[in-house]
């Protein structure tokens, strides 16, 4: 049967317009202009992704997914999370879909409906924040120890020549720094966190 | 003299120290005045942004902000870290280019008493001020030490290429500046296929083996090319093959020994600063060999005195945040 018969036959039901509330959701809260509803399914972005073989769904299918509506399944979904920001998918795509940032966009949205149920990845990018939002200063040392004391305790004594070795050649502070006007920063973010991205 | 507007970014004075150092060894050959943006701070990597869009972007704009103002006739903020020069390029280009998230990250600037207009400083890369302002023959002019007979990869990672917001390389996935530098340094530069693939970013934290892989293929296929040392522009490139390539190897159970360094140590011994000054020794996959090519050695790393006042803050108590289920709690 051609997929016009199918359509004749099962009725109006295949002809509804598609809900596309999922996909203006995630293309409003991706920075930029994010070009998501233009994706045509080629394949282009997995076929150019050097961590596609450890995702759960390549970016092309997590593009399909938000298109159906299936808002729990992508974001339960490991993709966001293992994309490695090469943008090597970005200028392979003959549509210009910002796909790094709809991927930090999906990071956001499954933090924040608790449905991305591995912590390591998410831990350590609220490590990360955490130094950042009361030092002004990234905090390699203490992101680092704090991070494997929690997720990876048994590789610890495996990391220990490592750490030496970067603290010995003087390569990593034991101490923080913090900048000068840490309560600038302070009313700038905490004003920041007061706004949501909208439509325009 | 050149000015420019100098960030920094945290990596310099940790993990790439030694991209610091070289870069200071080499800004007055090159007429470079480097003038650091005050009291700046972190651009948030690739983390903030996929935690709170509107707070990363202000993050980022802060500096800018900064940048410009402190500007006076100087039209470039430049920046050696691979990412934070996309970050800043990506604030700066997102800013105009959605004018809703401009007005937000303005909104929260203003609470700071600050201010940003996109557009009103330029975003440019180490590299790219080399190559375009200072010039070929200028690098080349200041060479008085070759370096005749040492194989380079020349290796640049991903984000300095990419997205290229402002068409500033030649290439997205196999541009020529830096095998350009290399060669006015004398270098035997190698047709590195995997110049601008992924070194694995920040997976060497959340997701190893997808690292170990990454960095196998590079350091591989810089093997099997018979470089002798691999070269790049980017501290977290640096960070992840020089200092997780042991455990790499033990991952795979490989035996791979490529060292790598910033291109910047590469000029700084073309131009005649000892291995010292060129921020040698401080690599954990050891430049020995490498160095050997040339005539030179790898000088010990500077001991921390015992009893030394550290500078900094204490280390601050632990103060794990509960992931509960999805959800980040504060405090």
């Amino acid at each position: 049967m051609s997929p016009t018969e199918v359509i004749e036959q099962k009725g109006a039901g295949l002809r509804k317009p598609e809900d596309l509330t999922l996909l203006h959701e995630v293309s409003v809260a991706t920075a930029g202009i994010s070009n998501l509803e233009m994706c045509i399914q080629c394949g282009s972005c997995g076929g150019s992704c050097p961590s596609a073989a450890d995702m759960d769904h390549t970016p092309r299918m997590i593009f399909a997914m938000l298109r159906a509506g299936m808002k729990d399944e992508v974001l339960r979904s490991n993709t966001p999370w293992v994309c490695v920001s090469c943008y090597h998918c970005v200028v392979r795509c003959p549509q210009k879909v910002h796909i790094p940032d709809v991927m930090y966009a999906l990071k956001g949205m499954a933090i924040d409906a608790k449905l991305y149920k591995d912590s390591n990845a998410p831990d350590f990018a609220q490590s990360f924040v955490d130094f950042v939002e009361n030092y002004g200063r990234s905090f390699e040392f203490g992101l680092a120890t704090r991070h494997y004391l929690k997720h990876y305790p048994l590789r610890l004594p495996g990391m220990t020549s490592m750490g030496f070795g970067m603290l010995t050649s003087n390569r990593m502070s034991i101490t923080p720094k913090r900048i000068k006007k840490m309560d600038q920063l302070k009313a700038i973010l905490d004003k920041a966190k007061t706004l949501e991205l909208t439509n325009e | 003299m050149s000015n420019y507007i100098f960030y920094p970014g945290c990596s310099m004075e940790g993990s790439a120290k030694a991209y610091y150092d070289s870069l200071n060894a080499i800004k007055g050959s090159l007429g470079m005045n480097l003038q650091e943006i005050d009291d700046w701070n972190c651009c948030g990597a690739t983390e903030y942004v996929g935690m709170n869009l509107v707070p990363a972007y202000s993050l980022i704009a802060r500096n800018l902000a900064l940048a410009a103002n402190q500007a006076k006739g100087i039209d470039t903020v430049m920046a050696p870290c691979s990412a934070c020069y996309l970050n800043l390029e990506k604030a700066d280009y997102y800013m105009a280019e959605r004018p809703t998230l401009g007005e937000k990250v303005n909104e929260a600037l203003a609470a700071g008493g600050l201010h940003y207009d996109p557009g009103s400083i330029q975003i440019r890369h180490l590299l790219d001020v080399i190559i375009n302002d200072i010039g070929l023959e200028t690098v080349k002019s200041k060479v008085t030490n070759p370096l005749k007979g040492l194989r380079v990869a020349p290796y640049l990672g991903c984000m300095v290429p990419r997205p290229d917001y402002q068409h500033r390389w030649s290439d997205f996935e196999h541009p020529s500046e830096l095998d350009d530098v290399l060669k006015a340094l004398g270098a035997e530069v190698i047709d590195f296929p995997l110049k601008t693939n992924c070194c694995g970013g920040h997976m060497t934290q959340i997701g190893p083996e997808t690292a170990y892989e990454l960095i196998r293929r590079l350091v591989s296929s810089a093997e099997e090319n018979k470089a002798d040392i691999m070269v790049t522009v980017c501290p977290m490139c640096q960070m992840n093959l020089d200092a997780y390539q042991a455990e790499t190897n033990r991952y795979f159970g490989t035996n791979f020994h490529m060292p790598i360094v910033f291109f910047t140590q590469l000029m700084a011994l073309a131009f005649g600063k000892t291995p010292k000054e060129a921020g040698f020794g401080m690599e954990l996959t050891s430049t020995k060999d490498a160095l050997a090519q040339i005539g030179k050695d790898v000088p010990a790393p500077a001991a921390v005195k015992p009893g030394k006042k550290r500078e900094g803050l204490p280390m601050p108590a632990p103060r794990l945040r509960k992931y509960a289920g999805g959800k980040v709690t504060s405090e």
